[in-house]
């Protein structure tokens, strides 16, 4: 079974759950931004919760089927429809050989993820059929869709159409969107002032929010600790001597926007991270649109395992209720 | 030197081996590393070296991270014992010093750099008192470089020059990043030396380029068969100067299958090192002959 590509949408990738183990040597984990509705979209048709699906970001492409599939789109509110009748989101559908797969606007969120019984059979690169883009690694051919590629489906198991996921089980991000994080790292460099600013302020995305990192502005820039630069670092207050980036750490170069480093980061480089968005919300980043309000909530070690655990629960929720 | 243990949210530790760098912290991280690799704790994800510091990603529904964090640093101690000797290998690598396309590019984002009158490798040059591009390129060249860190992109080598702190090149990123660096390009910022494995964003000083691929996601390239990435921190490496002739002579040779770089096993002690810089690195180099 295959899926010829009739339009790509703006930058659709294939991605499952990501690709740990080489983050040591500049591979980053990539995987679906939101890997909660990534899993939902595989469990509505029946698919490992970790199958590759695709993501589609603020516009959705347009699919011609070869064979009957079953179908879920999860995450973004974007509306798809088959031979253009609506069909409804977090919910298994039909699509029949010949019919094609398209999309509406998009109402709310950013990322659709697309799920196709028996999943997207790309080959498995270093464990993972995910797409690294930079590094022209995995998924289609190392790169997003375009026109006229034909993606290889697998065998999928038969599951019955109209199966939903509760509304209470579809998470997104709220108004403003909170990230909760764990301050560390080289928080020390900035000033107090600067660290209550940094909570208090209320940041807006940037347009430049992509796989690699979500850009913030309009808070107040952070001022910094005066020090003598270590041999190595760069004379910028900012610079470190090039060190890693934990997945998820908030770097503020020259003290001015802050990013959070998401699934294609780049894994290392030589600037101040001032703490960590917690593992449970890295979900919502993939959902914020460009100017989205939003609010850093710093948290403790011991809030971010209860975040997570309630993370956890809430896909083994989805899961009970697909069986 | 004092090692700082800090929590990336709820699945990172980051140590801190020392804020300024040096061999001896990334030995330091290098012998802690090895030993959580050996210690095989369960949950443990992922082991990242870096320059002066180190990651290492858990799974906190495994081990709790306040277990994670008592383990490894009761690991500190037991590296400390650790010779810092390392079997590795010495790598040469080609470069086409002060070539047309580097200097393209370096041409086009001019109003971002510190000197928009010159080139990148004038201006190292300049800041660091060597005698213009000859001089540049004897110091740049002349001694062995260790790699530090593999990372930023996939398989990009940071490498730190072997020889005494006054005698390193220096060098400041350009003040706002290109939005464009060619494939190979060999870079510099701040005490660093790297090889963009891919094309694109870059904020390093740009010297030259060298016609070895060292990342291949396809793996066709004869000698990134077996792994798609060239090097591994520890890895030493030996810049050789090419001309035109040899750049696009050895580009040939690479994609028609027949190329192979230089490589010979050496070991390096730290201790040695410290004690005879010059000696060390001759006899390091010195492996290269034969192979």
């Amino acid at each position: 079974m295959a899926i010829n590509v009739l339009k790509p949408g703006l930058s659709t990738t294939v991605q499952d759950l990501g690709r740990p183990g080489y983050y040591h040597i500049g591979i980053p984990t990539s995987g679906g931004m939101d890997t909660l509705s990534l899993a939902a979209a595989n469990l509505l048709v029946g698919n490992d919760a970790g199958a590759a699906v695709l993501e589609a970001v603020f516009m959705g492409p347009e699919l011609e089927f070869t064979q009957d599939a079953m179908v879920a789109v999860t995450g973004a509110d974007l509306p798809p429809k088959v031979d253009g009748q609506d069909q409804p989101c977090w919910t298994a559908f039909k699509v029949k050989k010949g019919q094609v797969l398209s999309f509406g606007f998009l109402k709310k969120g950013a990322r659709g993820y697309i799920a196709v019984s028996g999943g997207i059979d790309v080959p498995v690169v270093l464990g993972s059929r995910s797409t690294y883009t930079l590094g022209a690694l995995g998924g289609f051919e190392g790169r997003k869709l375009a026109a006229g590629d034909v993606l290889p489906v697998g065998q999928g198991v038969i599951v019955a159409e109209g199966r939903a996921v509760a509304e209470a089980l579809r998470r997104g991000p709220g108004a403003p969107a909170e990230l909760r994080m764990l301050p560390g790292l080289y928080w020390h460099r900035i000033s107090e002032q600067a660290g209550k600013n940094f909570f208090e302020d209320t940041w807006k995305v940037a347009p430049e929010a992509d796989r690699i990192g979500y850009r913030f502005k309009a808070g107040r820039p952070l001022d910094f600790v005066p020090r003598t630069p270590p041999f190595g670092a760069g004379s910028d207050p900012s610079n470190i001597v090039d060190a890693c980036y934990p997945y998820g750490s908030v770097q503020v170069p020259s003290g001015t926007e802050p990013i959070v480093l998401h699934r294609d980061a780049v894994s290392g480089g030589g600037y101040m991270m001032i703490g960590t968005v917690v593992s449970a919300d890295m979900d919502l980043i993939g959902q914020l649109q460009p100017h989205t309000p939003t609010k850093f909530v710093k948290i403790t070690m011991e809030q971010a395992l209860t975040a997570r655990a309630d993370r956890r629960k809430t896909l083994e929720a989805i899961a009970k209720a697909l069986a | 030197m004092t090692t700082r243990y800090t929590f990336g949210g709820d699945e990172h530790i980051f140590v801190e081996c020392s804020e300024e760098m040096s061999l001896e912290a990334f030995f330091k991280g290098m012998s802690i590393t090895t030993a959580l690799r050996n210690a095989n704790i369960k949950g443990v994800t992922e082991i990242c070296p870096a320059n002066a510091s180190f990651q290492v990603r858990f799974n906190p529904d495994i081990i709790a991270p306040d277990e994670m964090m008592r383990q490894l640093k009761a690991l500190e101690a037991v590296a400390q014992s650790a010779p810092s000797t390392l079997n590795t290998r010495i790598i040469e690598v080609p470069v086409y010093y002060n070539d047309p396309w580097t200097h393209e590019t370096g041409q086009r984002f001019r109003e971002r750099h510190q000197d928009p009158t010159s080139t990148d490798i004038e201006y190292t040059a300049r800041i660091n008192n060597l005698d213009g591009i000859d001089g540049f390129i004897k110091a740049h060249s002349g001694a062995p470089w260790f790699v530090s860190m593999v990372g930023f992109v996939a398989g990009l080598p940071f490498l730190y020059q072997m020889v005494d702190r006054d005698r390193q090149i220096q060098s400041p990123k350009y003040l706002r990043p290109r939005t464009d660096t060619p494939r190979l390009t060999v870079g510099h910022g701040g005490c660093f030396a790297c090889i963009y494995s891919v094309r694109g964003a870059g904020g390093y000083q740009m010297f030259g380029i060298t016609p070895m691929p060292i990342y291949d996601p396809n793996q066709t390239t004869s000698y990134l068969r077996d792994f798609m990435c060239l090097f591994k921190p520890g890895d030493i490496v030996k810049w050789k100067p090419i001309g035109r002739e040899e750049y696009d002579h050895t580009v040939a040779e690479v994609d028609a299958g027949r190329w192979q770089p230089r490589i010979a096993p050496v070991t390096f002690s730290l201790e040695e090192f410290s004690k005879d810089i010059d000696g060390t690195n001759a006899r390091v180099m010195e492996a290269l002959n034969g192979h």
